[in-house]
């Protein structure tokens, strides 16, 4: 069970893998997640099921190694089992037949997008999608992109490949091109989607944001992955992950998400290796 | 064969109630491991010498599940203590847990004949003492089987209702599977009771006896998001479902400040703790903000569990804010004198109604208002009134809300056949536990709201009894 079938090195410290979970696999819509966990003692960490396959049962994860559970899970090798992984969770993207959707992912976020924009295309939109990295090494995905949208922008902060610049000064020109824009999909840090969301306010343009708040358990049993939308305390895992990007109140968000940049420090610093040797 | 000889019954009255040895509070604070050490079997046999062994007995009553208390007493008084756990699980396949976190007081202890003049005996104690006994012995007694009758069951949840509803099951000989969507079984007995009051070797013992039965148990298996309810039946082959989710939903307070770093909800500050272990962090990769001064909101069992916890966790200073008085205090009362021996500062008639914080977003502090009782309300309860003009702060730098927790909507939003209550709690035959969905029963939390253990336990057994039923009448092939 979990099965790393395939493991694949996209950018630096980025991982691909293709994990076997045939029952995650056939139940999956595009915008949900799973919570694992690589070790005992390990943490239970979200990550967006960027793929899934239902016939042949595997399901694709894309990470970033940031921290201590990233690093030990991009460890693993093909044929290394995951110890526990469990999905789907949180609500499917909502997709429906609108015209123009255009799909933003910035850095990482490109992994969570990829499915949305793939299930916006089957339903018959028009999608364009928007993708931006630092530098060129970090870009990911771009010819699954490409072959999920109609039309492919491609943007780097420091112009190393497409279009230099940012994703929203991207989509502010799309706007001004005066493409009819229905909807906007935007993942990826924060401050991209909370940038994202001001450029479509004025317009109102509905926008849709996957918020990565930190999160426990994944089934609304704790609350510790709360954020404030509309005014109201929502919990991210069961009535997210997505929400409109308008109401959300990411400052609150970026605020959660440095509850424990002290204990994250600590534990990078002693690197799971030391275990060894000690009972466990 | 037990070594131990009989003892005579005591004259009733002539023997005081045995102490149970414990810790030392000041040291407890600061470790996890259990309060108090048990019985010796010396001791247990003298408690179990003061019971009157009563014809009628009125004990058996007051448990949940009905335990034949007078038997298993008299055969601990006897020295054949194993006599007394296989009279125990009869009716409880978990008799270590509930002889730890029973509200005995007001069960079984309650209405014993000995209490009327004097100290009631010790139940719980001895009961919890029968399964210790029987576990340090090293080998745990497997009751024979009933023969397979090809029926399967699949039972949610891996608390005390649907740990119960498996093993009764089983015993009668079906085939059953438990899906658990965390990745530990035992519910609240293993992410929310502490270690220091449930010890989760204890748990997992207890768990274990129910797997050596038979019972198969797959983890992260979150039914109503991997599997549905209905798939369970039509596609995976199962002839009845137990539906034993528990009250896994935490309230907040509502007020400003709720989302500030450092406010957890109790669920999330003691799963952090226990399930996650981040008692042993960084050895263990889940953290938790180690306040210095932590707030608890509430008045119950979790929020004793809550501020226990943090104490252990290396606070200076915990309180405990409860907007009524001490007599209103919902948690048991041992609970709460243990809690005040190691230090816990219990504020009472307070009311928080602002959480403070810095520009980092971290909690400074919890602005409280007096409270006065007032008249009683709905619940017989005085209400308390807030006293104007009252405000003050008490500075913390983590607050644990413990004020109380509802039915998670994860499956039940799933499956529109399961008839609800306005709560969202799932409708069930309080006799039977079915549910409005043919071949579905629930029980314990989801059903009646957070309750205890034993009521679980005692859903449990009695939807066993009526699926078991159910099942025998169902044609199958
Ligand atoms: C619903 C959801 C889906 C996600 N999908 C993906 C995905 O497909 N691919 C992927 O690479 N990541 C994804 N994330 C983020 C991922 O869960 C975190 O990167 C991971 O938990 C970090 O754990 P760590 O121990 O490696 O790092 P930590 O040591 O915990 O953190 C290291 C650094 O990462 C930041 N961080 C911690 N937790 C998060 C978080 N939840 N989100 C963003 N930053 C965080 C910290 O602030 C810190 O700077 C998702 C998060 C959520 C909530
Ligand atoms: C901190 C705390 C202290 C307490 N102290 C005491 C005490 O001293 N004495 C006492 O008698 N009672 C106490 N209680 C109450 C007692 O623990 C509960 O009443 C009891 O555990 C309820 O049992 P249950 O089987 O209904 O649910 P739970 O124990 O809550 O178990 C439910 C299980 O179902 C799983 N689950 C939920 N949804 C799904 C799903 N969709 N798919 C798969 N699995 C799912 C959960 O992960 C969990 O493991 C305490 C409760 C808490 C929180
Ligand atoms: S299970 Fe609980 S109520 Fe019943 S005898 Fe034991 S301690 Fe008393
Ligand atoms: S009521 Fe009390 S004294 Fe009587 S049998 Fe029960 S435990 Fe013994
Ligand atoms: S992660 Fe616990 S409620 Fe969302």
């Amino acid at each position: 069970m979990n099965t790393i079938l395939r493991k694949t090195i996209l950018a630096p410290g980025v991982k691909d893998f293709l994990v076997d979970a045939p029952r995650i696999a056939r139940k999956r819509k595009a915008g949900q997640f799973i919570m694992l966990r690589v070790r005992q003692e390990g943490e239970r960490i979200p990550l967006t099921i960027a793929d899934a396959d239902p016939e042949a049962g595997w399901i694709r994860l894309i990470f970033q190694e940031v921290g201590r559970s990233t690093v030990e899970l991009g460890r693993l090798e093909e044929g290394d089992s995951i110890l526990d992984l469990a999905g789907p969770l949180g609500r499917p993207t909502h997709i429906e037949e609108r015209g123009t959707v255009v799909c933003v992912g910035g850095g990482i976020g490109t992994a969570p997008v990829h499915p949305i924009a793939k299930a916006n295309k089957e339903m018959g939109n028009r999608v364009i999608s928007i993708i931006g990295a630092r530098s060129a090494d970090l870009l990911i995905m771009e010819e699954e992109m490409a072959k999920a949208s109609d039309r492919l922008l491609v943007c780097t902060d420091d112009g190393s490949k497409g279009i230099k610049g940012f994703v929203t000064q991207v989509l502010q020109q799309l706007m001004d091109e005066g493409e009819p824009i229905k909807e906007v999909v935007a993942i990826g840090p924060v401050v991209m989607m909370r940038a994202v969301s001001e450029v479509t306010r004025a317009s109102g343009i509905p926008t849709v944001v996957s918020l990565n708040a930190t999160m426990v358990d994944g089934t609304g049993m704790c609350g510790g992955c709360r954020v404030t939308v509309d005014g109201r305390s929502r919990f991210v895992c069961v009535d997210g992950p997505e929400f409109n990007g308008h109401a959300v109140d990411f400052g609150e968000l970026l605020q959660r998400q440095r509850a424990y940049t002290e204990q994250e420090r600590q534990a990078m610093a002693q690197d799971h290796v030391c275990h060894i040797g000690r009972d466990q | 064969m037990s070594q131990y000889a009989p003892i005579p019954k005591a004259r009733p009255g002539k023997v005081d109630r045995v102490p149970m040895p414990e810790q030392d509070p000041i040291e407890r604070g600061r470790n996890f491991l259990e309060v108090p050490f048990g019985y010796s079997p010396e001791m247990a046999q003298v408690e179990a010498s003061r019971c009157l062994e009563c014809k009628d007995p009125t004990c058996i009553k007051g448990c949940p599940v009905g335990i034949d208390i007078r038997g298993f007493v008299v055969k601990i008084r006897e020295g054949d203590f194993q006599g007394a756990v296989d009279i125990i699980k009869h009716d409880n396949a978990l008799p270590a847990v509930c002889g730890r976190v029973c509200p005995q007081e007001t069960q079984c202890e309650e209405v014993c004949v000995v209490g009327r003049k004097h100290t009631p005996v010790a139940i719980g104690r001895l009961e919890r003492f029968a399964a210790d006994w029987e576990r340090d012995q090293g080998v745990v007694a497997i009751p024979k089987l009933a023969h397979s009758t090809g029926r399967r069951v699949a039972v949610v949840g891996s608390g005390p209702a649907g740990l119960t509803v498996a093993g009764e099951l089983a015993l009668r000989g079906h085939s059953v599977t438990i899906f658990e969507a965390l990745h530990k079984p035992g519910g609240v007995l293993m992410y929310g009771i502490p270690e220091f009051r449930l010890p989760k070797d204890i748990v997992e013992a207890e768990v274990d006896y129910v797997r050596k039965l038979g019972v198969e148990i797959i983890y992260n298996a979150v039914i109503g998001k991997m599997i549905t309810v209905q798939e369970l039946l039509e596609e995976e082959g199962f002839h009845a479902v137990f539906l034993g989710l528990g009250a896994g939903l935490p309230y907040f307070m509502n007020i400003p400040g709720e989302n500030l770093n450092g406010v957890y909800s109790a669920n999330e500050y003691l799963t952090r703790v226990n399930l996650m272990k981040a008692y042993d962090f960084p050895r263990a990769d889940t953290p938790v903000r180690p306040g210095q001064k932590v707030a608890v909101f509430g008045g119950g069992n979790v929020a004793m569990d809550a501020a226990r916890t943090a104490l252990r966790m290396g606070a200076a200073e915990v309180s405990v804010i409860y907007r009524r008085s001490m007599e209103e205090m919902p948690a048991r009362r041992e609970e709460i004198h243990h809690a005040e021996e190691e230090g816990i500062n219990m504020r009472l008639l307070c009311n928080p109604v602002n959480i403070l914080g810095d520009e980092q977003g971290n909690v400074t502090g919890v602005t409280c208002l007096r409270m006065e009782l007032g008249e009683p309300d709905a619940s017989g309860r005085r209400r308390p009134v807030p006293v104007e003009g009252s405000e003050f702060v008490v500075e913390s730098d983590t607050v644990v809300v413990a004020i109380g927790n509802g039915a998670n909507p994860l499956l039940t939003e799933a499956t529109p056949e399961l008839k609800l209550n306005k709560w969202g709690n799932i409708v069930a035959d309080d006799a039977t536990g079915r549910t409005s969905m043919p071949g579905v029963y629930a029980g314990g939390d989801i059903v009646i709201g957070a309750a205890t253990v034993i009521l679980a336990m005692g859903a449990g057994k009695q939807a066993a009894l009526a699926m078991h039923e159910e099942l025998m009448a169902k044609e199958i092939n």
